[in-house]
Order: C-alpha cells, then structure tokens, then sequence
C-alpha cells in the first residue's frame, strides 16, 4: 500500500464517483456519474433491474473497471491500484452478495471463519471465539454446525453477514440484502445493517428497490434508472419529491416514464387490424 | 443466420476465438505457477486427490478388470494361431502400460472426475461464490482452482497405475487360470519384455501429461461457463468432449515421440 501523505487531510467521503462511465463491451450500462458517500452513512442505490445498482458495488470493490472518470476509496483511486494493492483495499470492505453466496460444502461455523483462516494465523482457540461472537451478532450462534443448504434464505444471508464483518471491514456493501425474504427476515436484515453501521462505525451502500425498508435505514437515497442518477436525496425528500420518475419509482406505479409495455410495432400491425 | 462470408463476423469470431485460447494459455501458466504455495497447504491437495483419486476408482478398477479379460481372450486367439501363446502376457502387460492404461484411464477420469471438477466450480461461479471469494481478498485461482488442479496432476497416473495393475491381473485370471496358458511362461515373458523406463516410465508420463490435460480442461471449462444452470451443463459436456478429443489425439502425439525407433 503507498504510505499516506501526513499533510493531507483525511477524506471525508468514504467513497466517492467522479464523472465514472462503465459497460460491458459495447454496452454502456453507467453514464457520467457523480456519487458521494460520507463517511458513517448509510447510502442506497435504488433503482428498476438492470438500472446499473450492482455494477456501482463491482465499481468499488474493483471487480470492474471504469471506462472513464474515478473511483475513490478512502481517497484512494481504485484503477491505479495492483493486484495486492486491490486484495488489500478489498480487506477493508465487506461484501453481501444477493443471496449470501455461501461456501456450499462448508458449515456455517466454516464459512464465518474462512477469511480469518486465510489472512490471519489466530490459534484456534481464538478464531472458534471470534466466529461465535460474529454468529452471535446475527443471532445464529446455534447453527453453527449446519450446512448452507440446511438453513432458510434469511439465515444464510445473516450468515453471509457475519462471514463480510469477520475481518472488522470498514466499508459494507450490500447486493439486494432483501430479495427474497419474509417480512420478518426483511425486518430483521434492515435492524442488522443500521445497527452495524452505527455501532462499528462503518459505511454502508445498501442496492436495494425495496423501498419501504429501504427508508427506513438509509441516511441518503439515490436513484439510478437506465445508467443515469435521476434523483436523490433524503427518505423524506424522495417521498416529497415531484420529479416523474421518482415518484414513479416511490409509489410503484406501473406505468410512468418507466413504460409498461417493451417497445414493440405497432398493436394493428401485430393483430393484422388495420386502421 | 450466420453468414460466414461476411468479414465483419468472421473477424469478430476469430478475435473472440483468440482472446478465448489468451485466457486460456493464461490460466494454464497461472496453474503451473501455484505448485509452490498449494504445496504449502497439503491438506487442501490432499483433500483433492482423495476426491478425484479415490472417487474414481472404483471405475477403474472394474474397467481395468474387463478390459484385461478382454485382452487375455483375445491374445490369446492371436497369439495360438502363431503358436506363442506364452507371450501372452508380455502382450497384455506392453498394451495396458504402454497405451491402455494411461489413455482409458483418463478418458474415464475425464468423465467421473473431469464433469466434477467443471459442474463443481460452475456451480460455485453460479452462486457468485468466486466473486465472494475475490471480495474477501482470496484469490480464487489459487484458493479453489490450484488445489484440484494438482490434485488431478497427482491422482492420474496413480489411477492410471492401478488400471494397468489390474488388467494384467484381469489378463492372468482369463489366460492363465481360465485357458490354462503356462504360468510361468505368462509371468516370465513379461518380466523380461517390459523395460522399466521405456515402457512403464512412458506410461506414466503419458499418464502425467493426460492428467494435466484433463484437469485444467475441466477447470477452465468451469471457470468460463455461463453462470446459468443451461451454462453449467453444457461446460459439463464440453469438458467431457474436449477432454477425450485433447487425451486420444495426445496419445498418438506421445507414442510417435515415445515408441519409434
């Protein structure tokens, strides 16, 4: 890692997207886009499927490249990074993936204690004291001998929760923390990412378009739709907000400046009516 | 519709092409480079070749039985009509470690274990496992690939070995205790026709170099697929199809190098 520069403030922004344009190939999925995290926030990327949430959290974590612009770490402008310049600012960030992305043939105790075991030399004693206390937190200190495929979907996403915080990460990104999961898990996973937040002192960016859990945990709301930020703000600014797809967008209209129907020839065409 | 006369596709699939053997050459010398550290953590080796090695021999071992009846019957037709039929086991031992063993044995790792290794790391792609893995500052390639990778490397010609054991047995039971061809004859001609290093050595090194190709085959087969189950099965079937191309083409590769005079 470069040593830090003692004259230099410490940033302030935990991360931060400068004019950053990123696709696949041909495809363009963000366009210029400027984003900041505050450091002890909990900031969500809100927005329809395929609106470019997740390629923000493969931005970050360096999983992607940018076509153009930058993409600050603590500061730190991520494609300039090597191979272990990356792995090390990847040890500072915890990832939850959509659906927890658990070691299938390890248990769940295993799973929470792979990236102790593969970055740190704690004796056993110790590690087994961390795992639980990290099982703990999520309320799942009992499962541990379970296997992935003998816990529920909101489970193995708590699980995949502990095993993001075992190495004390500052930074937590979340994919989807949400999808598919009972009112209870749901309610559960929001308390959990709030509480972390605060209590470790950590940066969240939650992706996520459940909108009324969303709310209610995020410090800032932004909305991306077709690789653009079309608006944000606080939960109370994006609720009041007049902006056509934002409120499309809050109150789930079906149809808005996010049609309804997929571009197609015209209906008389399709149906052999002719007007 | 395809049209392979136009220029714009047939340089667009020659690029892809390219890129995709680069990729490939890539991981193969990346694989090559992690001998050192995955020696480092035997237990993750150990673990591999117990899962390939031990997993497929059952296979083996039942094919190398019948493959060796096979031989000893059919030797000895041949051999009785030139009234050398003592020579049928140096005739069963030269087939199996010579060309057999190695070659049939890693067409049938390729399917037991080789389909393992592709489904087994689609799987894990699939369920983003991989992607949490690098977000976790654990480099995959070295973590889940490198182990099995030597594992296959390690485990080939152990089961090619065992293949070529126990079709010489399969042999000796058909020839000898069913037929009734000489005992010694059988055990005798064997010892004096089958060179050490020229035969059982070029066996095995064929073995060596079968495994290395069916595994990293397998691998990169699952490292590439599409992340969808439809991706999964077909890098599944491809790994079986190139596997066994890439094994028998080889073959003829390595025995024209090996045997010719």
């Amino acid at each position: 890692m470069p040593e830090s520069d003692a004259s230099k403030p410490l940033p302030e922004n935990a991360v931060e997207l400068r004019a950053v344009t990123c696709g696949y190939g041909d495809r363009v999925i963000l366009e210029n886009i400027n984003l900041v995290v505050p450091k002890g926030s909990v900031v969500a990327l809100m927005g329809t499927s395929g609106g470019g949430k997740t390629t923000v959290l493969r931005l970050i974590g360096r999983q992607l490249k940018p076509m153009s612009g930058q993409v600050l770490v603590n500061g730190q402008d991520m494609a300039t990074l090597d191979a272990a310049g990356i792995m090390a600012a990847r040890r500072r960030m915890g990832m939850l993936f959509q659906f927890g992305a658990l070691f299938t043939d390890l248990s769940v105790f295993e799973n929470v204690a792979f990236p102790l075991r593969e970055h740190t030399q704690l004796p056993e004693s110790v590690l087994r004291d961390l795992v639980l206390m990290k099982l703990n937190a999520v309320g799942l200190r009992g499962a541990r001998d379970l296997l992935p495929s003998e816990i529920s979907g909101g489970m193995s996403r708590r699980v995949a929760l502990a095993r993001a915080m075992a190495l004390d990460p500052e930074l937590m990104l979340y994919d989807e923390p949400f999808a598919g999961l009972d009112p209870i898990s749901m309610g559960i996973a929001a308390r959990l990412i709030r509480e972390l937040n605060d209590t470790m002192g950590l940066t969240s960016i939650v992706v996520s378009h459940d909108v009324e859990e969303t709310f209610l945990i995020a410090d800032h709301i932004v909305l991306l739709a077709n690789g653009r930020i079309v608006g944000q703000g606080t939960p109370a600014e994006m609720r009041a907000s007049e902006e056509p797809m934002v409120r499309q967008f809050v109150h789930a209209a079906p149809d808005g400046p996010v049609r309804f129907h997929y571009p197609a020839q015209d209906v008389g065409h399709d149906f052999g009516v002719r007007g | 519709m395809i049209n392979w006369l136009n220029p714009v596709y047939v340089g667009r699939a020659t690029r892809g092409k390219l890129a995709d053997m680069g990729y490939g050459a890539r991981l193969f010398l990346r694989l090559l480079s992690t001998l050192g550290p995955t020696l480092r953590r035997p237990r993750l080796l150990s673990e591999q070749i117990f899962f390939l090695g031990n997993y497929s021999l059952a296979i083996i071992v039942v094919s190398g039985l019948f493959v060796g009846f096979v031989l000893g019957l059919q030797g000895y037709y041949i051999l009785q009509r030139y009234g050398s039929s003592e020579a049928l086991g140096l005739m069963v031992a030269l087939s199996l470690v010579r060309e057999l063993g190695p070659v049939v044995a890693a067409l049938l790792f390729a399917g037991r274990a080789g389909t393992a290794l592709t489904a087994g790391i689609g799987l894990m792609k699939a369920g983003e496992q991989l992607a949490a893995m690098e977000m976790m500052a654990v480099d995959p390639i070295q973590r889940v690939l490198a182990p099995r990778f030597w594992g296959g490397v390690i485990a080939m010609p152990l089961l090619g070995a065992v293949f070529s054991a126990v079709g010489i047995l399969g042999g000796w039971l058909v020839g000898v205790a069913m037929i009734g061809v000489d005992q010694g004859a059988f055990w005798s001609q064997m010892q004096n026709g089958v060179e050490v290093w020229a035969d059982v050595g070029n066996g095995m090194l064929k073995s060596v170099v079968f495994g290395l190709t069916v595994t990293f085959i397998a691998l990169l087969q699952g490292h590439e697929c599409q992340p969808t189950p439809e991706g999964v099965s077909l890098a599944t079937t491809r790994t079986v199809v190139m596997a066994s191309l890439a094994v028998l083409g080889l073959d003829f590769v390595l025995t024209a190098m090996m045997f010719s005079i």
